[in-house]
């Protein structure tokens, strides 16, 4: 077992999942959300193990794969994760997982649903686990068109039609993506000169260090990419399809949108800026910072304004983008140890609301607020699922949410001081709408037409269950997710604060 | 003289005599479904016979035509365009007419003149080849009888196609006139920045971009395409664009070589006015040829900017890119045509509730439509990150900027017939039926694509060496 291909097996786990499901009869409907079910447990599983095992004295990029691919330009199939990646590759694999048990319910043409859902996650897996830009590339987008089908088909919209809303968040993250693809060809070209030239996001890191990458050039390209990564991550202003998004999609999808893939655009930031541009980064971080508060104050007010659950949890995912981009643009230690662990933390967060909005809206048919009420004298599983994640959201101690804000809180206040008074006073706001919604939807008095609604039971309880203990876990044991951050991210920061900052 | 250099294309000229012989021959009441599969597999030893080519640089007829690793990969290409092709239309084909080894024979001498061009090392053989396809193309399109859009198809590329082929000619006979040469590397020697030969070379831009349908000479595209035959439809867009790219880079970069500060600015608006025009006409199309029309138009923009490069590995990017595009077509193509065969009429609405009729050929149309949009994983990607990596190293970053965002763009058009396919409920309740080869092709088209996409190596190597012949 000494160069047992971890990375590949992880990645490879659902790509196969995929095969099995496409040669199985499209009748066979439980028989294929058991083999997803199966598939994702594998992928959860081996992810875990590689989460337990990996070493944290050591620090930096484990589990590494190297296979030349395409010579001439480059290019390596280069896997391989660290303190960086790592949580987020877990994140992702219990997000899935749960999104699995969350569409259990899903009859309708459940095998193209599951194929898709399977390739969304494929997607959010490779560029975790890719160490090398093309292949990054490779995976970025593979969730596009997976996504627009199964919001168009399997999704609901009330505010908008859903075709409009699926249309929206394609264009959106695509025109981003295209910037993005720019700035990565800009680096490409310039990192080295024609004959040496790399994918390798090591090798690329180095060209900054051989003084190959003008600051004027880190500077346009840091904000190409910035364009990409940060409609991808929902900054302001590139936000406006992530709520229609979430509200049209399918439960499974916004909860991999929300919790997983906006991820992807946070994780380019720090793995393709910081680490290979931080000249670049270092421009812009200031402009980063601003629209970071942007982000928290002006998300959170429209959430206060709304009125379907989707929505309201929608607008408070972008909020919380800004206490990660804040994090982002601070730039030390402790501040992006924050945005890395907040990513994490607000994943699962945001996962375990959509999945409970969506057994709310399969047991009541509504995910209107004032038509709600009371619902945890029916269902005291769902409300305390939705307590769990809104107290996290809010940033309770002793659940994940917590420490991560404060982390970023104290890393950023040293740099941009009244930006992030700003911001936290953002939590404020959070309170009121969060605190609000639980209070009118799950408490107050029991209202009779939701009495035959029964509460979760069976597949549905999975992702509470998992996605709860999650939450409870990583708030008393910080340290399990800080510290596998921490080991990666000081040694490259200590690199950078010599060189660039 | 070493006649053997002509191999490939006398036995497809033979090839199409014999066809028109066993047409006459057979019984009328008798199927000519057999024609096609014997063009089918005549075809496929002449493409295994080609392998053995590689290597040789060799010219026959006093230099005029060349077999070189350049010529060789354009063969290859048509060959297996028209392999594809015919193999997906055996039952369109026998449908449509009654003269189907007509329509065989035909399709193989419009192949013999795409080989001729690949070949062409002067301006004569090159206009002859030129001229052998362009003819061919104008009776195939107007083939289909019974259709009055066709025979207006027909009319319409005749008439125009003619013109520009005039302007063409005018334009050689001005660089005739003033280089004392049809010889492309002879014209490279004594070719200066005159007023006369910058007239010349215009007006054979001008010939070209129509032969490419390149913004502002494209104005024909959507009618042909709409009205010709599906498999006519194919070819003109994959074998006889690639065609029309295997002559313009040898004359430009054989031959003008030198007038690069001349050609390159005009060819870079040219290429971006393409890519604009192609991607926002195609965002309102509701028929499917049409639509991928307008994408051609798009795709010929894409590829030529690869010229901008001026080296070896743009001249890379438009060969990989060539390839494909013809294989993402292919696809595209024979989804069209197998639903064309079910309900009669060649619409997007068409196309509604595919994937539950045919899993297979939604998923084949979805891959095809991605990769023509440059949707990693899909083979787009690839060649559109080669192009644009060796444009922008040469100077061209805006270009390769305005090429991706416009490229994400016509995801929105090819995002709808996705949507058809996905989301449509499904209009017609009768089972649908493709023929085998037709399902062959299909699959054979998602797996290269996605092999490309994700594996690109051989084939860039493969475009490498013939990139490198024309240096």
């Amino acid at each position: 077992m000494v160069h047992f291909p971890l990375l590949t097996t992880i990645l490879l786990t659902p790509i196969w999942g995929i095969l099995v499901l496409s040669i199985m009869p499209r009748e066979a409907d439980k028989t294929i959300k058991m083999i997803a079910a199966v598939t994702m447990a594998i992928a959860l599983g081996l992810t875990l193990y590689a989460y337990w095992a990996y070493d944290i004295t050591l620090g930096g990029l484990q589990y590494v794969e190297h296979v030349p691919w395409i010579e001439e330009l480059g290019v390596a199939y280069s896997l391989g994760v660290d303190g960086i990646s790592l949580p987020l590759l877990l994140l992702t694999m219990l997000v899935g997982f749960s999104a699995v048990f969350v569409s259990w319910n899903i009859d309708k043409r459940s095998k193209e649903f599951f194929i898709q859902l399977l390739l969304l996650i494929v997607g959010a897996i490779g560029t975790f686990v890719s160490q090398d830009l093309f292949i990054f590339l490779l995976f970025y987008e593979l969730g596009i068109v997976p996504t627009y089908i199964m919001m168009v088909v399997w999704g609901s919209a009330e505010r908008v039609s859903k075709e409009y809303a699926a249309m929206k968040l394609t264009i959106y993250l695509l025109l981003g993506s295209a910037f993005m693809l720019a700035g990565v060809i800009a680096l490409y070209v310039n990192a080295f000169p024609a004959g040496m030239r790399t994918f390798g996001m090591q090798a690329l890191a180095q060209a900054h260090v051989l003084g190959n990458l003008s600051e004027h050039v880190q500077v346009i390209v840091f904000f190409l990419l910035l364009l990409g990564f940060g409609s991808t991550l929902s900054m302001w202003p590139f936000y406006s399809w992530a709520p229609d998004g979430y509200a049209a999609a399918p439960t499974g999808v916004s909860m991999l949108h929300a919790g997983v893939l906006k991820k992807v655009g946070g994780y380019g930031l720090i793995r393709i800026g910081l680490l290979i541009l931080p000249l670049g980064v270092k421009f812009w971080a200031p402009f980063i910072a601003i629209f970071a508060v942007v982000n928290v104050l002006y998300a959170a007010f429209v959430a206060l304004a709304q009125k379907d659950l989707k929505y309201i949890i929608g607008y408070s995912s972008i909020s919380h983008m800004g206490y990660i981009l804040i994090g982002f643009a601070a730039l030390n230690v402790i501040s992006i140890d924050g945005a890395i662990a907040n990513m994490f933390a607000h994943g699962i967060m945001s996962a375990l609301f959509f999945a409970m909005i969506g057994l709310v809206y399969d047991k009541t048919k509504t995910r209107q607020v004032p038509e709600l009420g009371g619902l945890a004298h029916q269902m005291p599983r769902i409300a305390t699922g939705f307590m769990l994640a809104g107290m996290s959201s809010l940033g309770l101690p002793g659940l994940a949410g917590f420490i991560p804000e404060f982390t970023t809180f104290v890393g950023a206040f040293k740099v941009y001081p009244l930006y992030t008074f700003i911001a936290i006073s953002g939590i404020v706001f959070t309170a009121v709408y969060i605190l609000r919604m639980l209070a009118n939807v799950l408490f107050g008095p029991r209202r009779e037409e939701f009495d035959s609604c029964r509460d979760a039971s069976g597949a549905e309880l999975v992702s509470l269950v998992l996605l709860g203990t999650v939450l409870v876990a990583f708030g008393f044991f910080p340290q399990i997710l800080i510290g596998v951050i921490n080991s990666s991210v000081e040694p490259i920061m200590a690199t950078l604060m010599g060189g660039a900052f | 003289m070493n006649i053997a250099l002509l191999t490939s294309e006398i036995a497809v000229v033979i090839l199409a005599l014999l066809i028109i012989i066993f047409d006459l021959l057979l019984p009328r009441q008798e199927t000519r479904r057999s024609l096609g599969a014997f063009a089918v597999c005549g075809l496929l030893g002449i493409l295994v016979y080609t392998f053995s080519q590689y290597g040789i640089s060799a010219t026959v007829y006093h230099g005029f035509f060349v077999v070189d690793t350049f010529a060789l990969f354009f063969k290859q290409l048509f060959i297996v365009a028209t392999i594809l092709t015919l193999l997906f239309s055996l039952d369109y084909v026998e449908k449509m007419t009654r003269n189907a080894g007509e329509f065989y024979a035909l399709l193989l001498l419009g192949l013999v003149g795409m080989m001729v061009m690949a070949s062409a090392t002067d301006l004569l053989t090159l206009f002859v080849g030129l001229e052998l396809m362009t003819i061919v193309f104008y009776v195939l399109v107007g083939f289909d009888l019974k259709s009055v859009k066709s025979s207006e198809a027909g009319i319409k590329y005749a008439i125009l196609g003619s013109a520009s082929s005039a302007v063409f000619l005018y334009g050689v006979s001005w660089i005739y006139g003033f280089t004392g040469n049809i010889m492309l590397s002879q014209i490279a020697e004594h070719i200066t920045a005159s007023p006369a030969v910058l007239f010349g070379m215009g007006l054979m831009i001008a010939g070209f971009c129509f032969k490419l349908s390149i913004v502002p000479f494209h104005m024909w595209a959507p009618d042909v395409y709409e009205g010709a035959p599906i498999p006519v439809t194919a070819m003109l867009a994959m074998a006889s664009k690639a065609a029309g790219f295997a002559i313009v880079l040898r004359v430009f970069f054989v031959a003008f070589n030198d007038l690069q500060m001349y050609w390159l600015p005009i060819v870079s608006a040219l290429a971006g006015l393409s890519m604009v025009v192609g991607i926002v006409g195609a965002i309102w199309q509701k028929n499917t040829k049409r639509m991928l029309a307008y994408s051609s138009i798009a795709q010929a923009g894409y590829i030529l900017s690869g010229m901008l490069a001026a080296n070896p590995a743009g001249v890379k990017g438009m060969l990989v890119y060539a390839v494909l595009y013809m294989v993402a077509n292919v696809g595209a193509f024979a989804v069209t045509l197998a639903v064309y065969n079910q309900c009669g009429s060649d619409d997007i609405e068409d196309l509604s509730g595919l994937s539950q009729k045919s899993p297979l050929l939604a998923v084949v149309m979805t891959v095809s439509l991605m990769s023509m949009a440059g949707l990693p994983p899909m083979a787009g990607f690839v060649g559109k990150m080669y192009i644009f990596m060796a444009i922008a190293d040469s100077g061209y970053l805006w270009l390769a900027i305005l090429g991706l965002v416009m490229s994400m763009i016509s995801v929105y058009y090819y995002i709808l017939v996705v949507r058809a396919m996905y989301s449509n409920a499904v209009k017609d309740q009768q089972i649908f039926t493709m023929s085998g080869s037709l399902r062959i092709v299909a699959l054979l088209s998602l797996i290269a694509t996605l092999f490309i996409g994700i594996y690109p190596a051989p084939l860039a190597t493969l475009a490498n060496a013939a990139a490198m012949a024309l240096w």
